[in-house]
C-alpha cells in the first residue's frame, strides 16, 4: 500500500465520460485567459446535452453555444478581448438558441461562487440593485439587513449561490494528487470554482512531483489543494488559443481565424470545425501547429 | 505620428484633458479607464492634477510610474481581477467605462441592443457596470457622439443612473455617483432637473446645436455653455511625447475632428 495520497491522473475522455447530461458545469479562467480549452473542445465534441454553463466567458462559451450544448448560461460577459464580441455567442443569443440566459454583474458572479464555496444559500451585496440584472432575473431576491448602521435597514441583493456539479480549470502545473499552481499574473477565480463544485477537474501544462511545485516558485502560487480536486489531466497547450502565461500567450492569429469562421457562413464554420475541432486533442494540436507554420511562411514571403 | 508640440490642440487632446479633469479631485483612489482615451486622460491626470491616483496596467498590477500606452513601469501593487471586486466594494475607485447607449437619466447599456430575450445585437454583457455604479464614482466615455448612443431609454440598464438608484433604495443610492460623461463633442454631467443629463461644456469648434442634433433626448442646456478648456502647453507635451507618442488616440478620435 502506497503511503502517498492517491494518483488522480485522468485522460480528457475519462473526464468527459464522468459528466452527465443536464449538469451544471463551471469553467475557470477569465474571458480569453487560461481557459481549460482542451476539456472544452472535448465537451464540444461529446454527446453531452442540456448543460448549464457558468463562466466569465470567452471562446469556451462560444464553442459550447455553437455546438448547442447549453440549455442555461450564467455569465457576466462573453468576450475575446482583442475581438471584443464573441461571434458564436452573439449568434446564439441573436437566434435565441440558448433557452435560458442568466446575465449577472461580474462581482455578483464572484459572490455567487463565494456563497457556494461557503455552503451558504446566498450572500448579500449591492451590485445588481437598480439594474436590469434584477429585472431580467426576477428569481433573484433582495434581503433586508437586520442591522441599521445609520442608513436604515438596507435592502441588498441576496446573490444566490452558484453551486456547480463540476468545475473545469486549467493551471500551469499540478502534481498527480491534484495540488496545482498558476505561474501567471492572475489566479482568476479557479479556487472558487473548485470550492463551489462537487468535483473539480484540473488540466495542466505539466504534471510534476510534489516537490517540483515549489522548487522554483513561491508557495503562494499553489492555488488548488488536492482536497478540492477530483482529477488531473496533463494537456500541454491545453489552454490554446487563450493565454497560459508564462507558458504561452494568447494565439491572436488563431483567435482571428476562429472569430472569422464563427462570424462567417455555415460553410466557413464547417471548414474550421473539420480542420481543427472534429478530431481529438492531439489532432487539434497538430492542426494548430500546421496552421502556425503556414502563417509563418506566409508572413515571411 | 503625433502632431508637433507647438501645433494647436486636436479634438483628441481636448478629450484627454477633459477626461483628466474628471479625475482631478479624486485623491488617492484606483482610477480604472476602459479604452484608449480614458487611459490617456487618467495618465495625464496623474502627471498633472492628481499625482496620488493609483493606476494599473489594465491587467494585474498597479504601476508606480506613468508609462506610455503599451509600456511598462515599476510595479507598486497587485490587482488581479478578484481584487478589483474587493476595491469596488471598498469604494476607493473611479471607473470610466464605455457605453453603447446612455439615456437622459444616466443609465448605461453594454449588454444588448433590442429585447433582452432575443437581442438584435448581443454586446459584451453587463460586465461590472451594475456593481460599479452602486459602489463608487463612475464616468462614461463615448468616442462617437450620436443619437444611436444617446437614446431616450437604454434597451438594457447595465450601469445604473441616479434616479434608478434612488428608486432602488438607499443601499443602491448611497454610493451611486455618475460623475461625468465625456464624448467627442462635449462634457456632460447628471446635474439637470431630476438628475438628468446636462451639457457642461462643448469642445472647441463644436456648437451647442451640433450636440443637440446628435443627442436622442432632450438635454438640459444652461443659458451659458462654456467651451471645454484647451490643454495647456505642458499637457500637450505630456500627451504627445510622454503618454501617447505613437498617436494611438487618433484611432479613437480622428484628426479630422479638429477645431477648425
Amino acid at each position: 500500500m502506497s503511503r502517498k495520497p492517491r494518483d488522480k491522473q485522468m485522460t480528457i475522455d475519462e473526464v468527459v465520460a464522468s459528466l452527465e447530461n443536464g449538469m451544471t458545469i463551471g469553467i475557470g479562467g477569465w474571458g480569453p485567459r487560461r481557459k481549460p480549452m482542451a476539456l472544452v473542445r472535448a465537451l464540444y465534441n461529446s454527446d453531452l446535452t442540456d448543460l448549464t454553463i457558468v463562466s466569465w466567458g470567452g471562446a469556451d462559451v462560444g464553442l459550447l453555444a455553437r455546438a448547442g450544448k447549453i440549455r442555461r448560461l450564467v455569465y457576466a460577459f462573453v468576450s475575446l478581448d482583442t475581438v471584443p464580441l464573441e461571434p458564436n455567442f452573439q449568434r446564439a443569443r441573436q437566434a435565441a438558441a440558448i433557452p435560458e440566459v442568466v446575465e449577472l454583474d461580474e462581482g455578483m458572479f464572484q459572490t455567487g461562487l463565494r456563497a457556494a464555496a461557503q455552503r451558504l444559500p446566498f450572500l448579500p451585496m449591492r451590485a445588481g440593485l437598480g439594474s436590469d440584472v434584477l429585472v431580467n432575473n426576477p428569481w433573484i431576491r433582495t434581503v433586508t439587513s437586520p442591522y441599521d448602521e445609520g442608513h436604515g435597514h438596507e435592502e441588498l441583493v441576496a446573490v444566490p449561490a452558484l453551486r456547480l456539479d463540476a468545475a473545469l480549470v486549467h493551471l500551469n502545473r499540478a502534481d498527480q494528487h491534484g495540488n496545482a499552481s498558476y505561474l501567471g499574473p492572475d489566479p482568476y477565480f479557479d479556487d472558487l470554482f473548485a470550492m463551489a463544485a462537487d468535483r473539480t477537474y484540473v488540466s495542466v501544462e505539466q504534471v510534476v512531483d510534489t516537490a517540483g511545485l515549489t522548487v522554483d516558485t513561491p508557495v503562494q502560487r499553489l492555488l488548488l489543494s488536492r482536497m478540492m480536486v477530483t482529477g488531473v489531466v496533463e494537456t500541454p497547450h491545453g489552454a490554446h488559443f487563450t493565454t497560459c502565461t508564462p507558458d504561452y500567450e494568447r494565439d491572436e492569429r488563431f483567435q482571428r481565424a476562429y472569430a472569422a469562421a464563427a462570424s462567417g457562413s455555415d460553410e466557413d464554420w464547417q471548414a474550421f470545425h473539420d480542420r481543427f475541432l472534429a478530431g481529438d486533442e492531439a489532432s487539434y494540436q497538430a492542426a494548430v501547429q500546421a496552421f502556425t507554420e503556414e502563417s509563418r511562411k506566409e508572413s515571411a514571403r | 505620428m503625433s502632431a508637433p508640440t507647438n501645433a494647436p490642440s486636436t479634438r483628441a487632446d481636448v478629450c484627454a484633458a477633459a477626461i483628466a479633469d474628471a479625475f482631478s479631485e479624486d485623491g488617492e483612489i484606483f482610477a480604472s479607464p476602459m479604452g484608449l482615451l480614458p487611459t490617456v486622460g487618467v495618465r495625464l491626470a496623474k502627471l498633472t492634477s492628481n499625482p496620488d491616483l493609483v493606476i494599473s496596467d489594465g491587467e494585474s498590477v498597479f504601476l508606480g510610474g506613468v508609462p506610455p500606452l503599451g509600456g511598462t513601469d515599476v510595479v507598486e501593487g497587485w490587482i488581479p481581477f478578484r481584487k478589483v471586486f474587493d476595491v469596488i466594494a471598498y469604494g476607493r475607485r473611479h471607473v470610466m467605462m464605455g457605453a453603447t447607449q446612455v439615456d437622459r437619466h444616466g443609465n448605461q447599456n453594454i449588454s444588448a441592443i433590442g429585447p433582452f430575450a432575443q437581442p438584435r445585437r448581443q454586446l459584451l454583457g453587463s460586465r461590472g457596470a451594475p456593481g460599479n455604479t452602486v459602489g463608487h464614482r463612475t464616468s462614461y466615455w463615448v468616442p462617437r457622439h450620436s443619437d444611436r448612443v444617446f437614446v431616450e431609454r437604454v434597451d438594457v440598464v447595465s450601469g445604473v443612473g441616479p434616479r434608478r438608484a434612488r428608486e432602488a433604495g438607499p443601499a443602491a443610492a448611497r454610493f451611486n455617483d455618475i460623475h461625468r460623461v465625456v464624448s467627442n463633442l462635449g462634457v456632460f454631467d447628471l446635474g439637470g432637473a431630476d438628475d438628468t443629463m446636462r451639457l457642461v461644456s462643448v469642445h472647441p469648434g463644436v456648437a451647442v446645436d451640433d450636440v443637440v442634433a446628435a443627442t436622442g433626448f432632450s438635454l438640459e442646456i444652461p443659458a451659458d455653455v462654456p467651451t471645454t478648456r484647451e490643454p495647456s502647453y505642458e499637457e500637450l507635451v505630456l500627451i504627445r511625447e510622454v503618454i501617447d507618442p505613437k498617436g494611438l488616440r487618433f484611432k479613437e478620435v480622428p484628426h479630422d475632428q479638429h477645431r477648425d
